[in-house]
């Protein structure tokens, strides 16, 4: 994937004052706006900032890698990291399932309202989640809730989705996938559209059934897009945040805490400013570690 | 609300003129404390009363016993007023007032046939097992979140327990006294006789209240509202309100419960103290109490009011009247509300998650312990400079 012809480009002195003049504008936002808060968190994470220290900056300790290594020996960080890596783990392959499916059905020339479903596809990526939030709430409600109705039409006992720290996890993880699996649907159907009709008539030619069109074409030519859509999810499921802090506050037994909760608790809720820079740093090493890992996975495959 | 109060002060005040700004409740305690960093505090505001020992610990408020004359600590709840004192000084002057007691379905109670009001905590559990057995299976006597730090906080301060040592420099929730309090709160849910919900598992209180589901829930004024809103016609002759039972008998009847409310708050960077301190004592008469509660419902913070805004010939009133007699405050450090998360916390992992009580408030110990340890590094550090 190497841009090949295009050689390094060659300028004058002159040329490149000019070109770092005509930069230094967006470098200096960058600089102001990402690499100083960069460092003055990162700084932060290093003392002991709390609430006594608004009062008095002579309250605050140096306390060197103190945040991070009460961090690595507090059983609630490893819960949390457990419980964040559980939504990633379960979600991204959901979401990546249900972007396809949903795309494929989209997409199909068969199906029919195709404008509708698209519609009702994306719906849940552009609705407010305190609204979704209401409405989800009742359908998990153990008394009240149509899914745990629906079970108890087949005979199955009725489930606590939300009170029950084991399923608790699994109820926050579907409701994240419904809601952003529109988006990454989207994509696919985008990615869907750039595959050219005459592979799919080539191969009805030699007589390939649906099944197969889908395994050999399709399938083979979705995974750029399959790599984009599953490093967005990865991302955006590391940072899940909105969901539990709506429906759950992350309890119960802080079953549905994650790593962005955690640290908006610690910082915003209790004011530990310190310890909640040092969250924020090891979610970012998570985040570009597995980020990197995907890449580099798929990288090699295609190769 | 405050708005409507202000005429009348600046009509007696004619050189002062008063500013009212509202923020939403739930943004209060961020909003002050970034106007504090910020150095953007107003003259005076409304806190919420467990919020004063923060506010003092930052140094944000100004000392209050100079200006606090007899007259003006005399008509007050003992309890509440407590609230407002921080190492012998006086912070605040209380606003309106909130505690949590009894509501309850009178008819249910009546057709249980059980001895009420109780007047001990086993007493009040015989009438709950009467209840339950009057209701039937998938019935409840009594309404307990079980994430809510309150109740079990609640029946600690009931049965004697500090909840932190003397100075607040350490957890103090092993204390028998404690573990008693919490043996009895936890019971309730294993013997069924409360539900094990969480605030987001009530789906609507109301209803199920009025549908028999619970015959009883502890918790606070604004309900008094709320359930003549909310409460189906039909329900409305069939629900009061009692003050909470001490755990044993012959202990002084009720026993206690939350001093909560808001209390009013001079600024330490206030512009203008005295005019400031003109409009608060003005909002603090008894009067103007009365007044705040006819707009707004919230229980004035002083007796005399009560009788002014006629709260006194309303029986379900009057049982906060007789709680509000028998109220004590939290611990005093900034730490509580976190502190009283991990209670809650606490109580959940014994129900919810089995684990073994004693063993579960060592944690909560040593939970709380390392929460305090900047504290104590603090009134160290006090301590060696005042030498």
């Amino acid at each position: 994937m190497t841009p090949a012809g295009i050689e390094e480009q060659k300028g004058t002195p002159a040329e490149k004052r000019a070109a770092w003049l005509l930069l230094s504008p967006a470098l200096g936002a960058i600089g102001l706006f990402f690499a100083v808060p960069l460092i003055a968190a990162l700084l932060l994470s290093l003392t002991d900032f709390d609430i006594y220290a608004l009062a008095d900056p002579r309250n605050t300790r140096f306390v060197g890698a103190g945040n991070y290594a009460r961090l690595l020996s507090d059983p609630l960080f490893w819960k949390v990291l457990r419980n964040t890596l559980v939504f990633v783990a379960v979600g991204v392959p959901l979401t990546l399932a249900a972007s396809l499916g949903g795309a494929l059905l989209v997409h199909s020339k068969l199906a029919r309202w195709r404008g509708l479903f698209r519609t009702i596809f994306f719906a849940p990526v552009v609705t407010t989640l305190v609204a979704v939030a209401v409405v989800w709430r009742y359908l998990y409600h153990p008394r009240y809730g149509l899914i745990n109705q629906m079970l108890g039409f087949v005979g199955l006992p009725p489930i606590d989705w939300l009170g029950d720290p084991a399923w608790a996890t699994v109820a926050i993880t579907l409701l994240a996938v419904w809601r952003s699996f529109g988006y990454g649907l989207v994509i696919y159907v985008v990615g869907l559209q750039s595959i050219p009709v005459s592979l799919y008539e080539a191969a009805q030619l030699d007589g390939a059934s649906p099944w197969r069109q889908l395994r050999n074409i399709t399938l083979p030519l979705m995974v750029p897009t399959t790599l984009f859509v599953g490093v967005l999810t990865t991302v955006g499921l590391f940072q899940i945040f909105a969901e539990p802090y709506v429906m759950t506050r992350g309890g119960p037994l802080y079953a549905t805490t994650s790593i962005t909760l955690l640290m908006y608790q610690q910082g915003f809720r209790w004011w530990n400013l310190g310890n909640a820079a040092a969250i924020a740093f090891v979610l970012f090493a998570l985040i570009i570690a597995a980020t990197g890992l995907q890449v580099l996975v798929r990288g090699r495959k295609s190769a | 609300m405050v708005r409507e109060l202000v005429p009348e002060f600046e009509r007696r005040h004619p050189g002062i003129t008063v500013e009212v700004q509202q923020i939403p409740w739930t943004a209060a305690h961020e909003k002050l404390l970034t106007a504090f960093v910020g150095d953007a505090t107003p003259d005076a505001a409304q806190l919420g009363n467990t919020w004063v020992p923060e506010f003092v610990s930052l140094g944000a408020l100004e000392p209050l016993n100079a200006r606090v004359t007899a007259s003006i600590r005399k008509d007050s709840f003992p309890g509440i007023w407590d609230t407002n004192v921080v190492d012998g000084e006086t912070w605040g002057l209380p606003w309106y007032v909130d505690t949590r007691l009894l509501f309850y379905r009178t008819d249910l109670v009546a057709a249980a046939g059980v001895p009420w009001p109780p007047k001990s905590w086993a007493e009040w559990r015989t009438a709950m097992e009467g209840i339950k057995r009057h209701g039937g299976p998938g019935k409840f006597a009594i309404l307990l979140p079980i994430d809510e730090w309150q109740q079990p906080v609640i029946f600690g301060l009931q049965n004697g327990a500090g909840l932190l040592d003397g100075a607040g420099r350490h957890g103090a929730f092993r204390d028998p006294r404690f573990k008693e309090a919490m043996a009895f709160y936890l019971d309730l849910y294993t013997s069924e006789l409360a539900p094990a919900l969480d605030l987001q598992g009530i789906a609507n209180m109301y209803q199920q209240l009025a549908e028999g589901y619970f015959a009883m829930v502890i918790t606070g004024p604004w309900n008094l509202g709320e359930f003549r809103k909310r409460m189906p016609p039909e329900m409305q002759d069939r629900w009061a309100t009692a003050p909470l039972p001490p755990p044993e008998k012959g202990m002084p009847h009720p026993g206690l419960s939350l001093a909560g409310g808001s209390s009013l708050v001079l600024f330490r960077q206030a512009k203008n103290p005295e005019a400031a301190w003109k409009w608060l004592e003005y909002l603090y008469e008894p009067a103007q109490q009365a007044r705040f509660y006819e707009l707004s419902g919230d229980l004035p913070a002083r007796p005399s009011a009560w009788k002014l805004a006629g709260l006194a010939d309303d029986p379900r009133a009057v049982a906060f009247l007789d709680q509000l007699g028998s109220v004590a405050p939290t611990p005093k450090v900034p730490e509580w509300e976190q502190i009283a998360t991990r209670v809650a916390e606490c109580a959940e992992q014994v129900m919810r998650g089995g684990r073994d009580l004693d063993e579960a408030l060592a944690a909560l110990d040593a939970d709380v312990d390392r929460i305090l340890e900047k504290r104590r590094w603090m009134l160290d550090r006090a301590a060696e400079e005042g030498k």
